[in-house]
Order: structure tokens, then sequence, then C-alpha cells
């Protein structure tokens, strides 16, 4: 008998409830001495809350896809293991902003019902992103000489996320509706197709704009992950590589041009490229991290059993444990084995989303689905590829993992759209 | 659209790839590298959170280093007492995060931290690890004798130099010390006035790292070559030419002279040994030649660091030395002066004290040892030290009759300062004269002569005193205080 993806999607939150149970239980007899017993309520009260989730998902979208959630459930889980490990104050802040995040995810379920109805407010969604970046450029506050965060009422809160995700809508409202006349041609220009020039400027809109995010803000990882959305989406709609090249070109000599009038960036670059020539200062972070990974081994030193506190009181080895390093502490605690394993869970899930894309029958949710997925798989790609010095470091969050209340209830409704998307594709493929 | 939207998981899938090659790069392939740098703050911490293995004299129960327990950012970690402070400071070391480890702390480091390859340690130690459970180094028992290094202490009093003792039968150290010395405990607080050129460089091990032109001592070799070779035997007659021999008698290239006011006419080799006649043992070199001389050098080991279990970089061989570098042994040399233990020629104590081990244990070198056995937490014997023979360096009759030439020095000759009551003690001694009225003194010896117990070397640097009467005692009083002990037991 086939099961239902129901009840398939609750057995599976079942599973991570038992991990999730197993991560707390490790960390909290390694670090006994500290931690009181209350820490195993974490894991009961996670199953609960996801278990909760379930059963909205069965009331509004009983034919989404069963493995998102539970994917998602376990992310969180990590992350909640690893930051609890870090500081069980920074644990409870994030456990209510998982809460929060599920509210979101809820309400966005049963508010908006049908997700096609975004596309109508397309041109409103995009100038929302583009005013909460300006926003941030004027009024946000600097970090780590990056300006990331608006202060909202007490709470922090990180414009780039939720700009990610209404650009993602925006792009796939508005590639809809002009892929043809960016796909087909009308002149020839040295042999080469050519769309009519006007419909060029959204491209010089979107490659200025990430720049701008750039030079401005000293953001590299928004820019980044903001201008890589909008040229594989521009590429799936369009089957245009002309495009791509002409985008990637653009955004290289803007980049250089950044890199060589922007301090902050030049500095993000040369530690990326040698980060033992200021292992005190500006290469420490990274320098942290690797040693971090490395101390890892293959199986890792267990969680809550790595080197990750020092000093009195303690404080994180690794500036920004919580945030960007938090793939070091975990590959720290791991190993090769786990860290790889969380990669997978993360391709996993983009897998997954790849595949509603796949399967959804309208242009708007095939573009909606793949952007949300890319933007979800870049985000984690950057961030990673950072802290493991494949590429710059950058100050943006690991989905689902990292701490930090913008970054859990964004993609919590980048969740609720993806399946909303599969509920209405499984439902008619049904 | 699909076919795009497959090329771009591809794409994602790629890059995923390379960040766990990226991340597998960094635990496995850079992992060692990385946890040794010293700007890695979990290096210190690994150190601290293992309880080391003790470290006992010979006897198993006098603690030389054991480990104080602390807290550190919510970690338990040990630091390292030496309850017996200077006395084994030399050939114990001392492990610390800020200066690093030298001696048995560092030579049996692997043992120590029980992170040698051996298995079975292997597997207590992992389930130390997996229990979250502090690892247990093995205990080491090594051979030193406290009765033989404190009389070696009390002897060194008032003097700068070193004292080596070994079991001429296995090789064992019995006693290593050096001084000045300096307190393991304060290594880390007092670094850097323990480094001025004041303090006379307490660090350095001069029993194993101290180079001193050996001088008559050093007439033992020559006269090992001369038996060996059979050119000699005690009873050749050699004639000394008075108190000195001039270039115009001899290849040599300025006047060699005996100690000042002493004359000699037709004498035996034996007789020359027991005075120390430099006039015959010059000539004996030259007959003997360059080869035959080097060839009986390295076979005592000379030119080689010294095969003992302790770090290589606080050891040095002995040879010959030009501005600090060893020369090599086919350097042309003036013969005559090297078969009297000069001519740039320089040994350490542990060499010398090798040479009469040597003659003790009828030409059978051994080599070197500090520690017998290393046990496991659990009881269980890690490692056993076995006695390994380095070579025969001469015959066992050539032995013999050098041990009988060597007993005539301290019953009638230059070294009667060394006698200890009835017991029959064999020797030689050695004053090197560095500038006007002052010596490096030296004393080698072994005892009881038929059954031999305890070789010594002894050097007393920079005193106005002969080998005979500052070393020469010293020697004595380790001997006696050894044998005491031994005769005791």
């Amino acid at each position: 008998m086939m099961r239902s993806p129901r009840v398939r999607e609750l057995v599976n939150l079942g599973y991570v409830g038992l991990l999730t149970a197993a991560g707390f239980l490790a960390v909290y007899t390694a670090r006994q001495h500290e931690i009181r017993s209350t820490s195993l309520i974490y894991a009961g009260f996670f199953l609960v809350l996801f278990v909760f989730a379930h059963l909205g998902v069965r009331a509004g979208l009983p034919y989404a896809d069963p493995w998102l959630l539970p994917l998602a459930a376990l992310l969180c889980a990590l992350g909640l293991i690893e930051i609890y490990r870090l500081d069980p104050v920074l644990a409870r802040d994030q456990s209510l902003w998982v809460v929060i995040g599920l509210v979101g995810f809820l309400a966005l379920i049963f508010l908006l019902r049908d997700h096609r109805r975004l596309e109508d407010y397309k041109y409103l969604l995009g100038t929302a992103a583009v005013f909460l970046l300006l926003f941030t450029m004027v009024a946000g506050t600097t970090v780590n000489g990056a300006r990331l965060w608006l202060r909202v009422g007490g709470v922090q809160v990180q414009p780039g996320e939720f700009a990610k995700l209404l650009l993602v809508i925006f792009l796939a409202g508005y590639l809809r509706e002009k892929r043809e006349v960016l796909t087909f041609a009308r002149r020839q220009v040295l042999g080469v197709g050519v769309p009519p020039l006007k419909h060029f400027g959204p491209l010089l809109l979107m490659a200025g704009g990430s720049l701008g995010v750039l030079a401005v803000l000293n953001d590299m990882g928004t820019a980044l992950l903001l201008f890589g959305i909008f040229l594989a989406m521009l590429y799936v709609a369009t089957g245009r590589h002309l495009y791509t090249v002409l985008g990637i070109g653009i955004f290289v000599a803007g980049s250089w041009l950044v890199y060589e009038s922007t301090a902050h960036v030049r500095e993000r670059f040369d530690v990326w490229l040698n980060p033992w020539a200021t292992p005190r200062t500006t290469g420490y972070q990274l320098i942290q991290s690797i040693e971090s990974i490395a101390d890892g081994g293959v199986f890792g030193t267990g969680l809550g059993r790595s080197l990750q506190l020092i000093g009195n009181p303690p404080h994180p080895v690794i500036p920004a444990a919580q945030t960007d390093g938090i793939y070091a502490v975990w590959s720290d605690e791991v190993g090769l084995a786990g860290a790889a394993g969380l990669l997978l869970i993360y391709l996993l899930f983009v897998y997954r989303g790849m595949k509603i894309a796949a399967i959804a029958d309208d242009g708007f949710s095939k573009l909606l689905a793949f952007g949300l997925t890319f933007a979800f798989g870049l985000q984690a790609f950057l961030i990673v590829g950072g802290v493991v010095r494949l590429i710059p470091l950058t100050g943006i969050t690991l989905p689902f993992v990292s701490y930090g209340g913008s970054s859990i209830v964004s993609n919590f409704l980048m969740l609720g759209l993806l399946l909303m998307i599969s509920n209405r594709a499984m439902e008619r493929h049904r | 659209m699909n076919g795009r939207i497959r090329g771009l998981f591809t794409l994602l899938a790629i890059g995923f790839g390379m960040l766990i090659t990226m991340t597998a790069y960094w635990q496995i392939w850079a992992s060692d590298s990385l946890a040794a740098r010293s700007d890695n703050a979990r290096l210190v911490y690994r150190q601290l959170q293992i309880k080391r293995g003790l470290i006992f004299a010979a006897n198993g129960r006098t603690v030389l280093a054991r480990n104080k327990r602390g807290r550190k950012d919510g970690f338990t970690v040990y630091t390292r007492v030496y309850p017996q402070k200077g006395l084994f400071a030399h050939a114990v070391g001392y492990n610390t995060v800020d200066e690093g480890r030298t001696g048995i702390e560092l030579s049996y480091n692997d043992y120590l931290t029980a992170s040698n390859a051996d298995l079975a340690t292997q597997l207590e130690n992992l389930g130390d690890t997996l229990r979250g459970e502090t690892v247990t180094g093995d205990n080491l028992i090594t051979s030193l004798s406290v009765p033989a290094q404190e009389a070696a202490r009390r002897g060194m009093v008032g003097h700068v130099g070193a004292v080596v003792a070994l079991q001429p039968s296995t090789g064992r150290v019995l006693a290593m010390y050096s001084n000045p010395t300096f307190n393991p405990n304060d290594v880390v607080q007092q670094f850097s006035q323990l480094n001025r050129p004041s303090a006379g460089a307490p660090l350095l091990n001069r029993a194993t790292q101290g180079l001193y032109p050996p001088g008559s001592t050093f007439k033992t070799v020559t006269a090992t070559a001369a038996l060996d070779t059979g050119l000699y035997t005690p009873e050749s007659t050699i004639n000394a030419f008075g108190s000195c021999i001039e270039p115009s008698q001899f290849p040599i290239f300025q006047q060699l002279c005996n100690a000042p006011g002493e004359s000699f006419g037709d004498i035996s080799l034996s007789t020359a040994f027991t005075y120390s006649v430099n006039t015959v043992f010059a000539q004996i070199g030259l007959k003997l030649g360059h080869d035959r001389m080097i060839n009986y050098m390295r076979r005592y080991g000379f030119w080689s660091l010294p095969p003992m279990d302790y770090p290589g970089n606080e050891m040095a061989a002995s040879g010959r030395y030009m501005n600090g570098h060893l020369m090599l042994p086919s350097k042309p040399m003036d013969v005559a002066r090297v078969a009297i233990g000069q001519e740039r020629l320089l040994a350490t104590p542990l060499q010398m004290a090798e040479v009469a081990a040597t003659v003790a244990n009828h030409g059978d070198r051994m080599r070197p040892t500090l520690v017998d056995r290393a046990i496991r937490p659990g009881g269980s014997v890690a490692f056993t030290q076995h006695p390994q023979s380095m070579g025969q360096v001469m015959s066992t009759q050539s032995a013999q009759e050098l041990t009988q030439m060597m007993r005539n020095v301290v019953d009638e000759g230059t070294g009667t300062a060394a006698q200890v009551g009835n017991l029959p003690v064999a020797g030689k001694t050695g004053t090197a004269e560095i500038a006007p009225n002052v010596n490096d003194a030296w004393f080698i010896a072994f005892a009881p002569v038929t059954h031999p117990k305890i070789a010594v070397a002894v050097v007393v640097e920079r005193t106005p005193l002969y080998g005979g009467q500052v070393a020469a005692p010293i020697a004595a009083n380790v001997i006696r205080a050894y044998l005491n002990r031994s005769l005791a037991q």
C-alpha cells in the first residue's frame, strides 16, 4: 500500500525527533557540569512544534511534498543543538524564532491559500525589496564592516533575507511575462541575436543594484546571492546564454571596480587569498574556522566535546560562531561524516525543490519554485564555501541552521511557498 | 525549462561536491599540520587535558614527574610537577605549553601521552576518548639511581660540569647530572632569566651537549687502538725521550711535552698509561696513523650522535670541531696530538662514560638508555628496554689488558684520589689546559674491576686543579654511593 504523503511526513518527523533527542542528550552528557537536565525538554518541545506544523499542512496542503518539512525540521534541530552547545541563552531565543517562523509559515498557508495570487503584486513586492535595501543603506547599523542590520523596535532585522524572498517572487512574475520578448531576438548584431534594447533595462538595473549593495552596504554575501538568483532565473526563463555571459561580465567588471575602491571588500579578498598573513586581525575568523574544521577529522570530536569556548566569561573561539561559523562548529564535533551529511541534507532539500519546479505546470509556479530553491542552495553554498575557504568569507546565514530571527522566519516563509506550489502540482498530477 | 532546471541543479550539486572536498581536505590532509600550528588554541588544551604518565627513578618509588590537576575554561587540565626540582632536571626535562618539552618528557612523549603506535595502548586510549574520560599516559621507570644522582650533585657543588654514570653490562644510565641545574617547575616563569648569558646556561645538559677537550682520558682510546691492533702489548717498551719530543725527531708540527717537571726514559706502555706520559702516546699515535685512530674512535661512537633514548637536539657528537662545526674524520690531523686528546678534539661526558663502560664490558659497547620500562595505566607493560650492543670495539683480551692498566692508574698513578676503600677501581685522569691555570678536569672510571657495575665520567669546567685532584674524588663518591646501595639490596 502506498503511504499517503502526510503519513510519510509524520514518520519522517518522528525520525527527526529521535535525532534531536539524541543530539541534545549528547551535548548534555558532554557538558553536564554546566547544563541542567531541562535541556532534554528542547527535543520534546521541538517535536511537538513540528507535529503542530504537520497538522497545519495536513489541513491546508494535503498533497504537498512530504520531505521538505522534515528536512527543514532536521536542519533547525542541528542548528539548535549547536547553538545550545555554544550558549543556552541564544538557543532559547532561536527556539522562539522557530515558533515565530512556524506561525508565519502557517499564516502564509492559510491566508494566502494560492501562491499564484502573488503574481498580481509582483511590482509592489519588487519595489518593496528595493526599498528594504535602500532603507538599510540609509538607516542600517554596521556590524563587522558590513551594513546588514536594521533596528526595528528593539529587534535586529536583516532586511537582505526578506529582500531575497521578495526579489524571487518579483522575478518569477516579471520573467514569466517577458519571457518571450527576452527570448526571441528581433535584430542581429554581429551575428548574435539581440532583443530590443529596452528589455535590457531590468538586467542592468539588477546588476547595478547588486553592485550597489556591495559598494554601499559592503555586504558581499547578499550582493553575490541576489545577482546569482537573478542570473539563474533569467537563464531558466529564457535559455539564453547571452544574458548569463553578459551578466557575469558586468558583475565581474563591477566587482573589480568595487574591489579597487572599497577597503572592506579588498580586505575580505586578501584574507581569502592568504589568511595567515594577518592571523591575529583580519585573518583570525577564517583561520579559527579552518582550524576548528580540521580538528574534527573524519568522525569528529563528539557533540559538545570540541573546544569552542575559551576565557572567562566563556566566549567562542571562532568569531560569530553561532552565525557565520556554525558549519565549522558542526564539522568539528561530527567530523567529515557529519559535515558531508549536513551538505547532503541541503542537496536533498534542493533536489525536492527542483522536482517541484519541474512538475509545476504554470510558468510562474515553475520559476518561483526554482528561484526559491536555487536561492536556498546558493546561500548555503556561499556561506559554507566561505568558511572552508573555497570562496571569500561573507556574512550571510546558513539557512535554518545559523542563529538569527530574520533568517529563520524568511526561510519558513520560503518553505511555505514551496509546499503550496507542490501541493497544487501534486494535486493535479494525482 | 525543465532541462535548464536540471542543469542548474547539477551546477549546485557540483558546488556542494566541492564543499565536501574542501572540508575533507582540511579534515584529512591538512588536519595534522593545522593541529600543530602555534596559533591553534586547541593544541594547548589538548596537551593540557592529557594526564601524562608519571616518571619514576629506577627504584620505582621516587617520583621524578607527576601531574597537578586544575581547571581552565571548563576543562580539567593537568600541569607537570617535578618533586625532585633540579636534581633530575636535565635527564627528565620539562613539559610546558609555552616553552615546549625536553629530555625524557620529549623523547618518550608518545608513551607519556598514550599516543604511541602500540595497539593495546591505542585501544585503551580510544576507550577513554569514547567515554569522554581523561586520556592517561603510560608511566615510565627510568634507570636513574637516586643515590648515584645525589652523590653526583653533592660532588658538583661549587663546580661547573657534569657527571654521567652507566651500567657497563646494559648501557643503562645510572646518573646524569649537569651543573648549574635549574628548577623545571619554574621554567615557564623564568625562561628568559635562565637564558641570560650571565646565568651560566643552566638549561644546557652538559652531560650530553657539553663539548670538552678530553685530554688524557682520551689515551684510553689510543691505548685501545694500540693493544687491539696488536702493534703493542702492555709490556712494549717505548723511549719517552725525557720531558719533550721535538719536530726534528718526529713528524710533529711543534714541540710536545709531558706534564711540567715529569721526565721519563724507556718505559712500558702500561707505565706510560699509569703516569699519563704524553711523549709516549704521541709516538703511539704516529705509529698507528690517521686511519687506525679514526677507526677506533668511530667504534667508540665518536662522530655520531649518542644512540641514547634522548632528544637528538639535546645531544652532541664527539669528534674534531672547527668553529663549532664537526669536521669530517677524513680531514688531515696531527695524529700525535689527537692521541693525547688535543688537536681540536672535543668529547661529551656521555661519550667518555661510554669509553669507560665499553672497557668494563669486555670491549662490547652497549647502547646507553634512560628508560627501563613503560607501564600502561592498567598495569601491563607497554615497553621493555632490552640491552643492545653497538658492536665489539676491541677484543676481550685487549679489554682485559686495558682494565689492568686503568686499575694501575687508580692504585698507584695519577688517579689515586679515586680509591674507594678496598674496592678495586679502574680509571683514567685527564686535564686539558684551556688557559694558563684554567683546566677542564676529567676522570673516567669503572668499578668493581672484576665485575663492573658502574662506569663514570666526570668533567669539571674551568678549574685550576687537575682531573686527578678534583674529578676523581667526585667519581669515587658516585661509585661508593651507587655500590653501597646495590650491595644493600
